[in-house]
């Protein structure tokens, strides 16, 4: 069960008591919200959509500040190309599509246009990871933070939760240069609050143990917290589980940290093991503080149709598959 | 194509502004010729034809401020053929912006004027260009900006005409029209050449005009290398108030460089150290019949 030093990491990041009952909310929703806020803020913050206003969580900005609000139809490269435009006159230009799309279709624009003319354009994708569901792979971005990642001066954010992502939102409307924000289409587990703090490039431990360290980010944050509550009680292994929502700038010290405590790292994340955060993760270690690791994301496949949490747990992202990568990385420790 | 005439350009522009603006052009090709020899590599063809639409815009249209580079209400220009920079940075120096010894440093380590423009070492150049059909997408950009701020500066884009090929641009075409930026004025440089060869070969443009008309377009034609006909086009696409203008500049590839012109192998080399020689030799003896007529 639970001990006390589980209890203050939680309590001081003021989570919500997420083993009894979580409320669930897209991250989607997040980002709606905060964009309203970002646009009330400051008028220079606009929105600019490629025919996702509803899946994207625009239409709410679009009520809010039609003045601040462009719809350019579905043009996933002119979405970059008209924003680095606007961005260079002094405007804030969030655009919006499917994670698939924008970066996917777009990347040489981004590349171009935002990061090496260094413009202040926001990038949200929505729809990103297999949980996307239904839609299939074709709309199912698992490849994003790879691209996106190896772009230098961009910014890289995967919040864990709705209330996370309304503040990434807001944080990075207020911060400039070229970023990407990466949030999902399905309901997903409240569980942080409006008193938890949020710093681009600071993680986030969420819970303490010295035996493991899971270092996580978006939506799975949830589901690494309820496999390190299993651990203890099933097998008394202990874990950290760090919300490590910022993939870049990576914060350096908190992954080494982890490393350095638990001797041992999981990193899970939605999205293709090869090239995404967890990578991030492997390279901060290899070069400062080398441990075991294990990595739970996809693994070099593409996505299908099917419900959410069925397609999660197939892919091996669920709690038990969580568990068992913790367990091997355990059993790792000091053999190598 | 609403033609008011040339006569209302002509008592604004005098003979001897014309002619001045003229040994201006020839400068602007003396300065690409020693640049490129320079940097042992780069884009002959086009940045020579070019010469005279940018003298027209440095010297005549464009609201700006060497002295002020980024000043808030200049007009805008984005080459979005970042390729034919030479004829940009050969025209700033002219102009202005620079001195024309840093011409020589065109494509060399640690200087300004990199192989393909680049905004955050010279932010005059606007935009980073160079990965073609993204100018006029940017322009589109600026030029909703300056509407949303009641800000009266202008966006000329200067494109290729083989970039034309590249989806995006049309999709910039597209929303350019939907937004009636009136205050956006994209230049092709129709000189019917690519690095493969032919544009109307290896995929071809035509109708260019009526596809801009079908986009609904002001569309306007002109003699790329008629400096008086440039300026004139130019104002009359300023005073279109409904939708953006595109002006199509007719032009010769490697234009006034007689073994270059219309010759398409020289869209992406430089001359060499006697080829240059050659060429401003041609170019010296062309600015000495400007100056007799002055």
């Amino acid at each position: 069960m639970p001990s006390n030093v589980i209890d203050r990491a939680a309590s001081e990041m003021h989570l919500v008591d997420y083993r009894t009952s979580v409320q669930q909310l897209p991250t989607r929703n997040g980002f709606g919200e905060g964009l309203i806020e970002a646009g009330n803020r400051d008028a220079n913050v606009l929105a600019i959509c490629a025919d996702l206003a509803e899946s994207t969580r625009m239409e709410g900005f679009k009520k809010a500040h039609p003045a601040q609000y462009l719809e350019i139809g579905v043009a996933e490269q002119m979405l970059v190309a008209m924003a680095g435009g606007l961005a260079a006159a002094g405007k804030i230009p969030w655009i919006a599509s499917y994670a698939m799309f924008n970066p996917g279709r777009s990347w040489e624009q981004v590349r171009t246009i935002m990061a090496l003319n260094e413009t202040n354009v926001k990038i949200a994708g929505a729809h990103a990871g297999v949980s996307v569901g239904p839609d299939g792979a074709t709309h199912q971005a698992i490849e994003d933070i790879a691209i996106m990642r190896v772009i230098p001066k961009m910014f890289v954010v995967v919040p864990c939760d709705s209330v996370q992502t309304k503040k990434a939102t807001l944080a990075l409307s207020a911060t400039f240069g070229p970023t990407y924000l990466r949030f999902a289409r399905e309901k997903s587990a409240i569980i942080t609050t409006e008193e938890t703090p949020f710093e681009i490039g600071k993680a986030q431990i969420f819970r303490e143990g010295n035996d493991v360290a899971i270092v996580a980010c978006g939506i799975l944050v949830y589901n690494a917290l309820l496999a390190a509550d299993e651990l203890s009680r099933e097998d008394g292994i202990e874990c950290r589980v760090v919300n490590n929502h910022t993939v870049k700038p990576m914060d350096t010290a908190a992954v080494v940290d982890a490393a350095k405590h638990c001797g041992a790292v999981v990193t899970v994340e939605e999205h293709q093991t090869h090239a995404g955060m967890g990578s991030r993760v492997a390279e901060i270690l290899v070069q400062h503080h080398p441990v075991p690791m294990e990595f739970i994301g996809v693994n070099d496949r593409f996505g299908q149709s099917g419900d959410p949490v069925e397609l999660i747990e197939y892919y091996g992202m669920g709690s038990t598959a969580i568990k068992e990568a913790v367990r091997r990385a355990y059993k790792r420790k000091g053999k190598t | 194509m609403d033609a008011p005439g040339i006569t209302a350009l002509m008592s604004t522009l005098s003979s001897a502004r014309l002619l001045e603006l003229q040994e201006r052009a020839n400068a602007v090709r003396q300065g690409i010729i020693r640049a490129l020899a320079s940097a042992g590599s780069g884009h002959s063809a086009g940045s020579l034809d070019m010469a005279d639409v940018f003298t027209a815009l440095y010297g005549h249209v464009l609201r700006h401020d060497p002295a002020h580079p980024e000043m808030a209400n200049r007009d805008r220009l984005l080459l979005s053929c970042g390729h034919i920079a030479p004829v940009r940075y050969s025209a700033m120096a002219m102009f202005g912006y620079f001195p024309e010894s840093e011409l020589l440093t065109l494509r060399k380590f640690g200087s300004r004027l990199q192989g393909h423009p680049e905004r955050v070492s010279l932010p005059s150049v606007e935009s980073t260009s160079g990965p073609l059909g993204e100018g006029l997408a940017q322009g589109v950009g600026m030029a909703q900006a300056a509407k949303m701020d009641a800000a009266d500066w202008r966006v000329y884009v200067v494109t290729s005409d083989a970039e034309h090929q590249c989806g995006l641009h049309w999709e910039a075409v597209m929303t350019a029209a939907k937004f009636k930026l009136n205050n956006l004025i994209c230049i092709i440089d129709r000189n019917f050449i690519q690095i493969d060869g032919s544009t109307e070969e290896i995929m071809p443009l035509e109708p260019l005009a009526d596809k801009y008309r079908a986009f609904n377009w002001n569309v306007l034609e002109c003699d790329g290398h008629d400096i008086a006909a440039i300026i004139e086009t130019l104002e009359q696409a300023k005073a279109k108030t409904d939708m953006p203008t595109v002006i199509i500049a007719r032009t010769i590839p490697g234009k006034g460089v007689s073994y270059m012109e219309d010759d398409y192998t020289w869209h992406g080399k430089p001359p060499n150290k006697e080829q240059a020689e050659v060429a401003l030799r041609e170019l010296s003896a062309e600015r000495e019949r400007i100056l007799a007529h002055a």
